[in-house]
């Protein structure tokens, strides 16, 4: 009842402000008249009786502000006045009003980027229901490290575990689509039938894969992905029960799946089929193949270590149901990690380096904003002396100085958020590719949310200070001595605020350095191959026509023969899997004349299945023996070339030609292949990691030929200008091949440094910032000092100083405030750049030329930012200043 | 000239918290305006009690909001239009609850004097 009798009438106070004003105006001056009246009354004189009922009273207008400031409506008419005069008071100042929004600006919009972008990677959860529970399970390495686990590792864990509530495997599909006009290869996966229901997403039209489905010669069906769906199919529902082309054979279409369906384990697939796939004894299958994706929904009761330690215990201990070859032999265990970890593991390192540069530039906006509010504080001494002097309360003056910081983070939010508007679409575009989640990256309520508190809280740190600072303001002495004295302690106060922001800028300018020389000596570093003028694209030879080795061997040597043809190609040649391109698949092998125990041998040992003219096009050095020829044919005897470091590690300085090994499924068998050659190191997974075990072999003698290859060209000229040309010749021996992924080997070398890359364009855009900002904050505190010790200054010059002395002195103070500030910062590089570690290659934490470089620049920019200052302190007229007085 | 303004010697504040209790009692006898409540006071007390003006405005407010006063305005004698309280029902209770409550503390009071003496 009260409550709302107070909400009514200090609404009706508020809505009708003035009446209300008025109302309260009446009823004092009733009461003083009445008083008055009064007095007189007793005998007074009029004037007498006026002046004793008014000394009663009181000061009217307080007695008026006390009544109408009683009521709660009060405090919201007071925020409103304050936020009216704060604007106004920024309007009078628009340099300083200008400064300061935009450096929250930056600030804000930079950390509303950032936030923007990692939400999605970082905080939410993956698209799926329950997706903690969701994990992906891979084969370890002997080095620890993950590599794709065979189908036969996920038939023996999904018949022997009891960890999970289902598990699925799924395998890059690449099927041509051949049923509509524009042939188009695909990005797809063969998935067990349990696939769709690891993951918790239903076809939206239609329905998944049936048990039956997924068996060895089981129906051709398909699910499509929306992507494909609306793009191929023009969004027509009515394709779910027919057939579609793929590959040349009639697929019928079962389900569609939801747009919403985000498949961060494969982003590019657009289809899936079922796996028709089983592992049996016979090894030498694509079953047993380290290509697979295995994923996992854990059991409610168990947990990643629980699953873990049994799936060790079923490694261990094998079962006679399910053979295993030595390849894929799992007796350490297998990698389970959470399914969100390990998506976003290879790019939380980057992201992480982000969010800590970030931080660091918002500290610097708000230390420069602080100072930059402190020295209109002290402009504004005279005014707050005046107005405590007229009993305004400390409180009314702090909300005051507070609502004026809050306003200015208002703007500078709005204006940050448009800032972020643009920097999310720059952090989409530098983004390495395969960053996940990339697609769910951009503005949405929850960056608004983050933005809004942010201001808020901004907007109260950086005004805090300044207005405390006010408040302690001695009224008598300010407004003695108007503002030229007693100002050291001030000055000292906004000095150490511009040391701090020295030293943030130092820890991230280091953090700068230290990434440009990573990504300079990552880049340089000797891929094993020459990748100037070199032109590669994966062919496709899909369809009927190649089912068999033969033909595909024809069509290969038929492609290569065309490109070599073409003008300006100066050696061609084709390779099963590309240095740095993502390419991945390894074997296992044996030697003749080494124990089968041979440590290193993981099944991770790269294949390189290539015609004799690949070396020639990469350039990769042979070392010893001879390169893969001509003569190396099918029914020939079987010719490797090994890679440098393996000859190294297994037969030291032992010549490794004609050593007898065997490869994948021959494992065990009764042939050996022989060792002819030994070519250079290519770094294959990135530049960043070392040559991992290699061997090549000639494309007709491995046991298959592949019907997808890359084909690489070296040119005479600029490699991609010979791509449409290539193509031509491509096609002119199968019209119907898909040609992907054309890319120039030196666009790999640069792709090859991407997360790096993508931290150092963020670091570096935000060292550059906090460069600026200090710089700014430098010149506000030198300039405001030189203003505030003209007269100091002009009684120096007056006694003889130089002007050269007055300049050394102003520029010094400013070289020595960024000196302390860049060795506080010393202390905190040692702390972030840890942070970096693990994105730094070849550099050390403590590298000192980038610190040695850093402390220079900044340095240097002490120099800049005083020297104006200095030369008007120089230029001072003793006269003048001793007369300002 | 001091006597008119200072009033007697026994002259004091509203003791601290019975500003309320006494406006809901004045206002008990018959609706009256600001200065009518505060010359009442004044007059029944015989002076021992002085309303600060400002105080007792705010009092006036908040007692009102509370909804305990009603207030209307009313073109007084001397033509000035006055603002003039009157007491509630509700406001009426709460007086009997405050006297009760003060009758209480003034019988503790003067009992624990009783015993020092």
């Amino acid at each position: 009842m009260s409550v709302i009798r107070h909400l009514r009438s200090g609404l009706s106070a508020l809505l009708h402000g003035e009446q209300s004003d008025r109302d309260v105006d009446d009823e004092v001056r009733h009461f003083l008249e009445q008083s008055t009246a009064a007095h007189q009354a007793r005998g007074l004189s009029p004037d007498q009786a006026r002046r004793a009922a008014t000394l009663e009273l009181g000061n009217v207008t307080v007695v008026r502000e006390r009544v109408r400031s009683s009521g709660w409506e009060h405090l919201l008419e007071a925020a409103a006045a304050d936020a009216r005069y704060a604007i106004r008071r920024l309007r009078t100042n628009p340099a300083f009003t200008f400064a300061a929004v935009l450096t929250l600006a930056l600030g804000i919009g930079a950390s509303t980027t950032v936030f923007s972008a990692i939400s999605p990677i970082l905080i939410e959860p993956l698209p799926f229901p329950r997706a903690d529970r969701l994990v992906t399970i891979d084969d370890r390495t002997d080095a620890g490290t993950a590599m794709p686990p065979t189908l036969g590792t996920y038939y023996e864990l999904q018949a022997r575990n009891h960890s999970f509530d289902a598990l699925a495997a799924a395998d890059a599909w690449r099927p041509s689509l051949t049923s509509n006009v524009d042939p188009e290869q695909l990005h797809g996966q063969r998935v067990t039938a349990s696939y769709f229901g690891v993951l918790g997403v239903s076809p939206i039209v239609g329905r998944g894969f049936t048990a039956d489905e997924d068996r060895p010669g089981g129906p051709n069906v398909v699910v499509l992905g929306d992507g494909l769906w609306r793009r191929r199919f023009g969004g027509d529902r009515s394709i779910v029960g027919h057939v579609v082309q793929l590959d040349g054979d009639d697929y019928t279409v079962v389900g569609i799946m939801p747009p919403t369906f985000a498949n961060v384990v494969a982003p590019s697939a657009e289809l899936w089929s079922p796996m028709r796939e089983r592992a049996t004894g016979e090894f030498d299958s694509r079953a047993w193949g380290h290509h697979y994706q295995i994923i996992g929904r854990l059991a409610p009761t168990a947990t990643i270590a629980s699953a873990s330690s049994e799936i060790a215990q079923i490694g261990r201990v094998g079962d006679a149901a399910y053979p295993r070859p030595p390849w894929a032999k799992f007796e350490r265990g297998l990698l389970v990690r959470s399914m969100k970890e390990e998506v976003t593991s290879a790019v939380r390192p980057a992201l992480y380096a982000i969010i800590g540069a970030v931080l660091l530039l918002l500290g610097i906006a708000a230390v420069n904003v602080t100072n930059l509010l402190l020295a209109r504080g002290a402009q504004r001494r005279p005014e707050l002396a005046m107005r405590i002097a007229l009993g305004a309360g400390g409180g009314r003056l702090v909300r005051q100085m507070l609502t004026e910081s809050l306003v200015l983070a208002a703007c500078g939010g709005v204006f940050g958020l448009a800032i972020a508007d643009v920097g999310v679409r720059l952090f989409v575009a530098w983004s390495p590719p395969g960053l996940p989640r990339a697609d769910a990256i951009g503005l949405d309520w929850r960056v608004f949310a983050f933005a809004l508190a942010l201001t808020a809280i901004i907007g109260v740190a950086v005004g805090l200070v300044p207005a405390l600072t006010a408040l302690h303001t001695d009224a008598a002495g300010s407004l003695q001595h108007g503002t030229r004295r007693s100002t050291s302690g001030r000055v000292a106060g906004r000095s150490a605020l511009v040391v701090a922001e020295v030293s943030l800028a130092l820890v991230l300018l280091v953090s700068a350095g230290l990434l440009v020389r990573s990504v300079r000596r990552l880049v340089s570093v000797p891929p094993g191959f020459d990748p100037s003028n070199v032109v590669t694209m994966q062919v496709v030879l899909a369809g009927h026509a190649f089912h068999s080795d033969t033909a595909r061997l024809r069509s290969w040597n038929q492609i290569i023969d065309a490109v070599r043809q073409v003008p300006g190609v100066v050696s061609v040649g084709t390779t099963s899997q590309l240095p740095l391109s993502g390419d991945v698949d390894g074997y296992g092998y044996e030697w003749q004349s080494l124990p089968t125990t041979t440590g290193g041998n993981d099944g991770s040992a790269l294949r390189y299945a290539v015609s004799p003219g690949y070396f020639a096009a990469m350039r990769i050095p042979l070392r010893a023996g001879r390169l893969i020829d001509a003569t190396d044919r099918p029914g020939a005897p079987e010719a490797i070339l090994v890679n440098e470091s393996l000859a190294r590690r297994l037969f030291g300085d032992r010549n490794p030609i004609g050593e007898r090994v065997r490869f994948g499924g021959q494992m065990g068998g009764d042939q050996w292949d022989y060792v002819v050659g030994v070519v250079a190191d290519v770094r294959q997974y990135s530049l960043a990691v070392p040559a991992p075990d290699a061997f090549y072999v000639a494309t007709g003698q491995w046991a298959w030929v592949d019907n997808v290859a890359t084909l690489v060209a070296r040119t005479s000229g600029d490699a991609a200008a010979a791509v449409p040309s290539i193509k031509r010749a491509v096609w002119s021996v199968d019209a119907t091949a898909p040609i992907q992924r054309i890319a120039t080997m030196d666009s790999f070398i640069a792709a090859s440094a991407g997360q790096r890359r993508l931290a150092l364009a963020a670091i570096e855009t935000f060292a550059l910032a906090a460069l600026l900002l200090a710089a700014v904050g430098l010149y506000g505190v030198i300039s405001g000092g030189v203003t505030e010790r003209l007269r100091e200054i002009g009684i120096r010059t007056a006694l003889g100083a130089t002007p050269g002395e007055i300049l050394r002195q102003v520029v010094g103070r400013g070289v020595a405030l960024t000196i302390l500030g860049a060795l506080i910062g010393l202390g905190g590089s040692a702390v972030a750049t840890r942070l970096l570690a693990s994105m730094l290659f070849s550099v050390s934490r403590t590298d000192p030329v980038t610190y040695a470089g850093v402390v220079g620049l900044l340095t240097a920019v002490a120099i800049a930012a005083a020297w104006l200052p200095a030369r008007r302190a120089a230029g001072v007229d003793p006269t003048i200043a001793l007369r300002a007085e | 000239m001091a006597d008119a303004i200072a009033g007697d010697a026994g002259n004091t504040d509203v003791i601290q918290g019975t500003l309320d209790m006494l406006i809901l009692k004045t206002l008990s006898l018959e609706p009256l305006h600001g200065f009518g409540i505060a010359r009442r006071i004044e007059q029944i007390s015989r002076g021992v009690f002085k309303v600060n003006p400002g105080s007792l405005l705010v009092a006036l407010q908040r007692l009102e909001r509370a909804g305990w006063l009603d207030a209307e305005w009313r073109d007084s004698p001397n033509s000035r239009r006055a603002r003039y309280y009157k007491l509630t029902r509700t406001g009426r209770r709460q007086l009997d609850v405050e006297t009760a409550d003060w009758k209480r503390r003034a019988g503790a009071v003067a009992r624990l004097l009783a015993t020092d003496s």
